[in-house]
């Protein structure tokens, strides 16, 4: 068995239906290689078209043209063209050992040498891709076996509604068409390359009409007419094609550009389709290769696998947590809230005064203040203009605070991180709670230590204290719902300060800090007289709800550092 | 689409009603064109049409022309609103340019909208239709080695039918004035920083499109009332057909189905967006003339946040801007997207 391919006779058959000087041009190369070609153009393509491309090829013999079809994509018509190209080709040319589908777009990238030479490798292979009807998994529009069982006498591109009520009503009544015996249904690509001796078998078949009445009716049928009967008559099939045929994912082929050459050329595919009608770069470029000389090796397309299947993610997937001009996700269908994770904290900064700079020097984060305060986003550093030139502007941020969240966490490279409570705007509460980003870290009643200290009067004291409660009890009631995606840690002030170090050890390891340096405590308010302060709301007729255990009597934990009695911070609510 | 067709009648008879009254409002106030010079004889099946209006732009565009020829617009239809600086002579000139007249008001035609869809609906139907201010350039994924062409062939082998590029001002560093703009330059060689991610986007329950909004004219004019903040969602490529209108600028476009230019489902669509040169040294001038005019939207009310804004610091400029330098980086922020166009 020699690699030269002289004793391979390559017969091509191309379906055309529009840009016919590109697809005459492709029929010279295929004819200038050493192949026999057939051209079936669609009926529907303009007549003055076709005689020039009938002209331009009148001075190759070897190039024929076969009966018109007029050709509709998933119907039968597309088979039956096939059917007699490759007739017209077995009976013109009987020196013929191969058969291979191409279209008017698909562009050869090595030299139909290479190919001839590769075939001589496995002079009795039919290459054609023909995978069971249950397996498949790539189906556009989901039907699979279905396409075989069904009837699909409307088209699927200009009667979308009637198929697609055609289809139920089938599936509710049960309907089956029976397949003909001997059949096992199978799909694949329809750029096949099928041996001689194959090709016959299935032209010449005894019960073809039979077959042909059945397929009449199935649904895209070049995707599996001959996939299916090579199965009936091959001896050897590798269920592969030779063609690079990439699909988008939304049905249709997917398109290479100028720039892909390089890539193409990579890849080391004979054929590829579909090729952009203004890439003359590719059509001057390909066939690339030196055709005294055939190469076998064989196709390497993982790399262009990898962009298109990158691209199809793209488009059905998205980038999580972006949300923009061509991709606004409706609720819960955002395939990722957020970018990357981050930090709320809640309460830290009422009880620390100095909270933030405490955390920010101890983990590998941007330490923000309240970034939802009424009065604006507290950026860290009190910037005007935050990450990604947001606005410290409440009413900008309230026009989107979505958008605003979201925008911060994916154009910053580190990790987020906030303070919370109940004065800030509520509006991103089911978001964060809902998002698998989130790490939020809650003390519970913590909004009362800056009342404490607060020298306002007490009756605006009770008005304030009860508004708080009822905002946190509502944000206590969605960090304990079942929809809960965040990871979430709720301390009740009381338990808090019980152990402060132990619990800010914990959030150090959460947020990637090291947990030992949580035993230099931030300076913490002092909550002696907590207990009393409680008491007095009680008098007054509120039920602090959220604090959890201080005596009324005035023994407040032991605080660990010295308290600090600056009455600045944001006391004042 | 099957959800578009749930939506109550009397909504879409609503719509219907309002794109019919476009279209006749548009045919009426186009009686004010005249035709200066009529080359619409030389365009052929499946070229890609830019409509424009102008007022004196003189100094904008060679460049716009440069830009837009070389993506592969086949043909220009402008225009001209009584330009007095030769804007009309300049285009009057140019071999694939349609040139109309008016000294009609700018406001009254809806800011120009109606001459507009009356021009793409007489010659715009069955192409794709750019619809374009002077100051906006178009870039979308791949531009720099795909014409127009190859992204219209790919929209309409995914039947698709309108294609979004968000408005992206951009503006220099320093003072507006201190960097003047020479006929013929690159605009963003001087205006060549933007905001990379402070959009606020909203949804427009009418009329189906996104509502964006932000960027550095919100964060410095409109901080306080971000609501009359400049729209930047934009729809300025549409294979056009007789039925449709622009609503509002090129913002969204009836019927509804063309706004839906977003994927709602997680995924990402193709898009692109139109750099806007609107901030360079002619930008102070023209502000101060558009006050005394009072022929933009809102009573001008933008430009009068800009002139008094302008006066004291006019610089958009500050550390969290990014420099422009290419597709893939607006791709990579994500304000465009390749979609599966890859």
């Amino acid at each position: 068995m020699s690699g030269d391919g002289a004793e391979i006779r390559l017969g091509v058959i191309m379906l055309c239906h529009d840009e016919l000087p590109i697809a005459a041009r492709m029929a010279r190369v295929w004819a200038e290689g050493g192949a026999a070609v057939v051209v079936h153009v669609d009926a529907k393509a303009p007549a003055a078209d076709m005689a020039a491309m009938r002209g331009g090829l009148a001075d190759l013999p070897q190039v024929l043209f076969s009966p018109r079809h007029s050709c509709e994509w998933g119907m039968f018509s597309l088979v039956q063209a096939t059917q007699d190209a490759a007739a017209l080709l077995l009976d013109r040319f009987e020196d013929l050992t191969h058969v291979m589908v191409v279209s008017g777009s698909c562009l050869p990238l090595r030299p139909v040498q290479d190919l001839r030479a590769f075939l001589a490798l496995y002079p009795r292979r039919d290459f054609i891709e023909s995978v069971t009807a249950a397996d498949v998994g790539w189906t556009v529009g989901g039907l699979n076996e279905e396409r075989f069982t069904l009837r699909f006498p409307f088209s699927w591109r200009r009667q979308r509604k009637l198929f697609d009520r055609h289809v139920a009503l089938q599936r509710r009544l049960g309907y089956r068409r029976r397949i003909p015996q001997g059949l096992v249904p199978h799909l694949g690509s329809q750029w096949w390359c099928l041996t001689r001796a194959t090709l016959r078998a299935i032209l010449a078949d005894p019960r073809r009409a039979e077959f042909d009445r059945y397929f009449r009716r199935v649904w895209i049928p070049d995707e599996s007419y001959f996939q299916t009967l090579a199965r009936r008559h091959s001896q050897n099939i590798e269920s592969r094609s030779l063609t690079l045929a990439k699909f988008d994912g939304q049905g249709k082929p997917y398109i290479f550009y100028n720039d892909h050459l390089e890539m193409l050329e990579q890849s080391r595919c004979f054929v590829a389709r579909k090729i952009w009608r203004g890439a003359h770069r590719l059509y001057a470029h390909f066939p690339h290769g030196d055709a005294a000389r055939p190469q076998v090796d064989e196709p390497r397309p993982e790399r262009l696998d990898r962009i298109v299947s990158q691209a199809v993610a793209r488009r059905s997937l998205g980038r999580p947590g972006l949300y923009m001009q061509s991709r606004f996700p409706l609720k819960d269908r955002e395939n990722g809230k957020t970018a990357a994770p981050y930090a709320v904290l809640q309460g830290f900064s009422d009880l620390f005064p100095g909270f933030e700079s405490w955390l920010s020097s101890r983990v590998d984060a941007d330490v923000h203040g309240h970034l939802f305060a009424v009065h604006g986003a507290e950026f860290a550093g009190r910037a005007p203009i935050g990450p990604g030139a947001l606005s410290d502007s409440a009413a900008l941020r309230d026009l989107d605070p979505r958008g605003f969240l979201a925008n911060l966490i994916r154009i910053t490279r580190r990790m987020q991180a906030w303070q919370f409570s109940p004065r800030d705007g509520q509006e991103m509460n089911w978001f964060t709670a809902t998002d698998p980003n989130a790490r939020i870290f809650v003390i519970t009643g913590a909004w009362a230590v800056p009342l404490l200290h607060s020298d306002m009067p007490f009756d605006d004291i009770r008005r304030v204290a009860a508004i708080l409660q009822r905002t946190e009890l509502a944000q206590m009631e969605v960090l304990n719902s079942v929809w809960l995606k965040a990871q979430t840690q709720v301390w009740a002030l009381g338990d808090f300060c019980a152990r402060p170090a132990d619990a800010l050890r914990g959030v150090l390891r959460q947020l990637g800090g090291d947990p030992e340096a949580a035993t230099n405590l931030p300076v913490m308010r002092d909550v002696a007289g907590m207990g009393r302060f409680l008491q007095r709301l009680r008098n007054a007729g509120l039920r602090p709800q959220l604090m959890g255990e201080f005596p009324a009597t005035d023994i407040a934990p032991a605080p660990p550092a010295p308290p600090a009695p600056d009455p600045e911070e944001s006391s004042a609510p | 689409m099957p959800r578009l067709t749930r939506w109550p009648i009397w909504k879409r008879l609503r719509r219907r009603a309002r794109r019919q009254w476009l279209i006749a409002r548009a045919l009426n106030r186009a009686r004010a064109l005249q035709p200066v010079q009529n080359r619409t004889g030389t365009i052929r099946r499946g070229d890609i049409l830019a409509f424009v209006t102008l007022r004196n732009e003189l100094v904008r565009l060679p460049w716009f022309f440069r830009h837009y020829r070389q993506l592969g617009v086949q043909h220009f239809l402008v225009v001209d609103n009584a330009s007095t600086d030769g804007s009309a002579e300049w285009l009057a000139g140019q071999p694939d340019v349609s040139l109309w007249r008016t000294g009609a008001s700018y406001k009254e035609a809806r800011f120009g909208m109606d001459w507009l869809n009356a021009l793409l609906r007489r010659y715009g139907s069955g192409h794709w239709c750019l619809t374009v201010d002077p100051d906006e350039f178009l870039i979308y994924p791949h531009h720099d080695t795909r014409p127009l062409q190859a992204l219209t062939d790919w929209l309409d082998a995914g039947e698709v039918r309108s294609f979004s590029a968000m408005l992206l001002d951009m503006y220099p560093r320093g003072s507006l004035v201190s960097q003047p703009y020479r006929s013929g330059q690159d605009p963003f060689e001087i205006a060549r920083w933007f905001d990379p991610a402070n959009y606020t986007i909203r949804k427009n329950g009418e009329y189906g499109n996104l509502w964006i909004q932000g960027g550095p004219r919100c964060r410095s004019f409109f901080r306080d009332n971000p609501q009359n903040g400049p729209a930047l969602n934009k729809i300025p490529l549409v294979r056009w057909r007789r039925s449709y209108a622009y609503v509002s600028s090129t913002h969204m476009l009836l019927p509804r189905s063309l706004n839906i230019v977003y994927d709602e489902h997680g995924g990402e669509k193709a898009s692109g967006c139109l750099l806007h040169a609107k901030f360079l040294s002619t930008f102070v001038e023209k502000s101060a003339e558009e006050l005394t005019r009072r022929q933009h939207y809102a009573d001008s009310q933008e430009y009068m946040a800009y002139h008094s804004g302008l006066q004291d610091d006019p610089d958009f400029w500050c550390a969290q801007s990014c420099e422009l330098q290419d597709w893939r980086q607006l791709e990579d922020l994500g304000l465009i997207s390749k979609g599966h166009w890859a």
